[in-house]
């Protein structure tokens, strides 16, 4: 059984303009131990995704349909103080900027003897002994002195480190980490995922590593899920999905990262940018922007079929009008998104 | 158009100095930035404190040829950021020149600066901040236009903002929007305008697709490539990522605390990197082609600029650091394949070459 299971998770946000659809039916499961990266542009949902996951989906956004299921229990309709229960004891959180998510008036020390104490009935005295162990663990240095230190005397990284340490505190099932380090700086950045990759293998624990960052995710991931316009386009080992991408958009999204060493004059681009979610297209959502759109892209919804080693969402890969797996894949490698701007502009 | 930039080209080529050489597009040399940071004087006379002063560019050199691209690349707080402001005139510098094609600028006054400013712009790092959102685009980018008198009457001006936006791939008829009503890269081509709406030949660009998503980034970097070969123009280039400064640039300046420690052709410096820091911050990019090489994460942080460490800036967290770099503040040397380097260690010849940085036994501490 995988610790956690998502099913058909719908995401809304009712405004006066009508209902908007930020996570559109998705499913993904995460294993113990597993780091599933979760990759996409602003706007794909990644964030909803796994604010859904922990219950921290700011009003007015609500799963609408769908469950979530953490080892084998459903928490998505947990009354509010049970989910706080669980929050912290089994998922932790990490998010993107490290001085947003501790209070910037207590102590870095009171801050972890709270959580600690919150989720288990240690003495205050434990409870100190723990928090240091947890810093010296996230490698800060001398943390019998830094303990009682508040946020603003630690450096980004090193704050990162604190917020990291906060959501190992009752050593949780699940870490949901959203973009944990896109604020910093990237040697500390390596640092942070060398940290990262050290604790799960250590601790066992399961990470949904959210981020826009390729490059983060092909270093750290077991299995990736490239998200757009709120759904999965395809989702699959992280070297599958990297080195062998079968949807035109992850296909895409790779050349377009520039890299050192492969010379190119023209990054490879693609057209136009992720659609509004008021107006996310009908049938597959990235057809205005593919160029291998056929009819069917624009009235019917793909979902996620398998195609070798990974799941795709995409009619190339449906084996309807003969066409073979092998060639749909030839024929997304070979066409750079370029063709269409071309097609367009002459 | 083509015209217009044909001509430019033409009596840009003409500018050589008196041994008929190119002179440079920009010339900096011992550019100083020093910021006074120090707590107000009557704090500072109850606390006893003493000034403290903030050492943001710390007398830095470079050239920048011209149509050249030049990269500048730096953790937050390295002082490129500063440089660029330096550069087009947002600061003042403490000390050292800023030519451009053979004329100090640094010193200009207002009036002085005036012309000198038409043809040097400058794209920021956030598009939502950067163009003010009461303004339609059309009166965004048509403002250069005015205020240089670039164009005689509202027909002119209106035929003119609608070239530069179908220069950036956008349309005429977006001039008549609001900012909000697009997107990041949208506003970022906005922004592009806005800079070529004064016909400038040189373009300082701070993190221009820092807030960018990867196909949008993409966009903007061919975008810039292809300005870049229709107008001649010239591009300092300042970002926090190395493989879009690998991507676009000629030439690459690496800057640390202040200083820049390692200055070379994009390729040698990513090929045959000599500083140890430009070694480390090479080590640090994930690698996408999933080699699965085990990378040293690199032990420390940038110290903190107002109490630099003595001698080398690096030397508290480089792994060949001896005495010498901790006394002796090292000069930059050029190596001959027009690589210029900062470093004690590269020029008595002790630091092996070698792509990366080897672990060394870590001191205690330092994790």
């Amino acid at each position: 059984m995988p610790l956690l299971e998502v099913e058909n998770l719908v995401v809304e946000f009712p405004t006066r303009r009508g209902t908007l659809t930020a996570v559109n039916d998705i499913s993904l499961h995460i294993d113990e131990g597993e780091v599933l990266g979760v990759v996409g542009e602003s706007g794909a949902g990644k964030s909803m995704t796994g604010a859904a996951i922990i219950g921290l989906l700011e009003p007015p956004g609500r799963v609408a349909s769908g469950k979530i299921v953490l080892e084998g229990e459903r928490i998505d309709n947990l009354p509010y103080e049970k989910m706080r229960r669980i929050r912290g004891k089994k998922i932790g959180a990490i998010f993107q900027d490290p001085l947003t998510s501790l209070n910037p008036l207590y102590s870095v020390g009171r801050q972890l003897v709270e959580t600690i104490q919150t989720h288990t009935d240690m003495t205050p005295t434990q409870a100190r002994e723990r928090a240091i162990d947890l810093l010296r663990e996230v490698g800060i240095p001398a943390p019998e002195r830094r303990i009682d230190q508040y946020p603003h005397q630690f450096s980004g990284g090193m704050r990162q480190r604190v917020v990291i340490a906060l959501a190992l505190c009752v050593n949780p099932r699940l870490i949901i980490a959203d973009e944990p380090t896109t604020a910093l700086d990237v040697s500390i950045q390596a640092q942070i995922i060398a940290l990262l990759k050290r604790l799960c293998r250590e601790h066992g624990t399961a990470v949904m590593l959210v981020t826009h960052d390729m490059g983060v995710i092909a270093e750290t991931a077991d299995r990736v899920a490239v998200m757009y316009a709120g759904r999965i386009a395809e989702i699959g080992p992280v070297r599958e999905v990297i080195k062998n991408a079968k949807h035109p958009y992850t296909h895409g999204l790779m050349g377009s990262i520039p890299s050192i060493g492969h010379d190119n004059e023209r990054l490879e681009q693609i057209p136009g940018a992720m659609p509004r979610l008021t107006d996310i297209p009908q049938g597959c959502a990235f057809n205005p922007r593919c160029p291998h759109t056929f009819d069917k892209c624009r009235t019917v919804r793909p979902d996620l079929l398998p195609v070798e080693d990974s799941w795709t969402a995409c009619w190339l890969y449906d084996g309807e009008d003969g066409r073979s797996i092998e060639a749909s894949k030839k024929l997304v490698a070979e066409t750079k998104a370029d063709a269409l701007l071309e097609k367009n502009d002459g | 158009m083509a015209e217009v930039v044909a001509k430019k080209r033409e009596a840009r080529a003409k500018i050589r100095d008196a041994g008929g050489h190119e002179v440079a597009m920009l010339k900096v040399q011992g550019l100083k930035r020093y910021f006074d940071v120090s707590a107000p004087w009557l704090n500072r006379v109850i606390e006893r404190q003493p000034k403290q002063i903030l050492r943001a560019v710390d007398g830095i050199d470079f050239e920048i040829g011209q149509g050249e691209t030049f990269g500048l690349v730096g953790e937050s707080g390295c002082g490129k950021s500063t440089v660029a402001r330096l550069i087009v005139g947002l600061y003042g510098p403490t000390e050292g020149s800023i030519e451009l094609e053979g004329r100090d600028i640094a010193g200009l006054s207002r009036q002085e600066m005036a012309p000198m400013r038409r043809r040097l712009q400058m794209i920021f790092q956030d598009p939502y901040a950067s163009l003010n959102p009461r303004w339609r685009v059309r009166d965004i980018i048509a403002e250069p236009i005015r205020a240089f008198g670039l164009a005689d009457g509202q027909a002119a001006i209106d035929a003119r903002v609608g070239e530069l936006l179908e220069t950036v791939k956008l349309t005429a008829r977006d001039g008549e929007k609001y900012p909000h009503e697009f997107s990041g890269g949208q506003r970022q081509r906005i922004s592009i305008a806005r800079a070529l709406a004064s016909e400038p030949e040189f373009l300082v660009c701070d993190e221009p697709t820092s807030a960018l998503d990867v196909s949008v980034q993409a966009q903007i970097l061919n975008l810039m490539k292809d300005l870049q070969r229709e107008f001649g123009l010239t591009y300092l280039f300042i970002s926090h990522n190395l493989a879009v400064v690998y991507h676009i640039s000629d030439r690459v300046g690496v800057m640390y605390l202040g200083k820049l420690v390692e200055v070379a052709p994009a390729k040698t410096l990513f090929t045959t990197p000599r500083h140890p820091y430009t070694r480390l911050l090479l080590d640090t990019i994930p690698d996408l082609d999933m080699t699965g090489r085990e990378r040293m994460p690199v032990a420390g942080e940038v110290p903190n600029p107002i109490t630099p460490p003595p001698g080398c800036t690096f030397h508290p967290r480089c792994p060949f650091a001896n005495e010498r770099c901790r006394t002796e503040i090292p000069k930059a040397r050029p190596l001959g394949d027009g690589a210029i380097v900062a470093c004690h260690g590269i020029e008595e010849g002790r630091i092996p070459d070698g792509a990366l940085l080897e672990p060394p036994a870590k001191p205690e501490g330092l994790a």
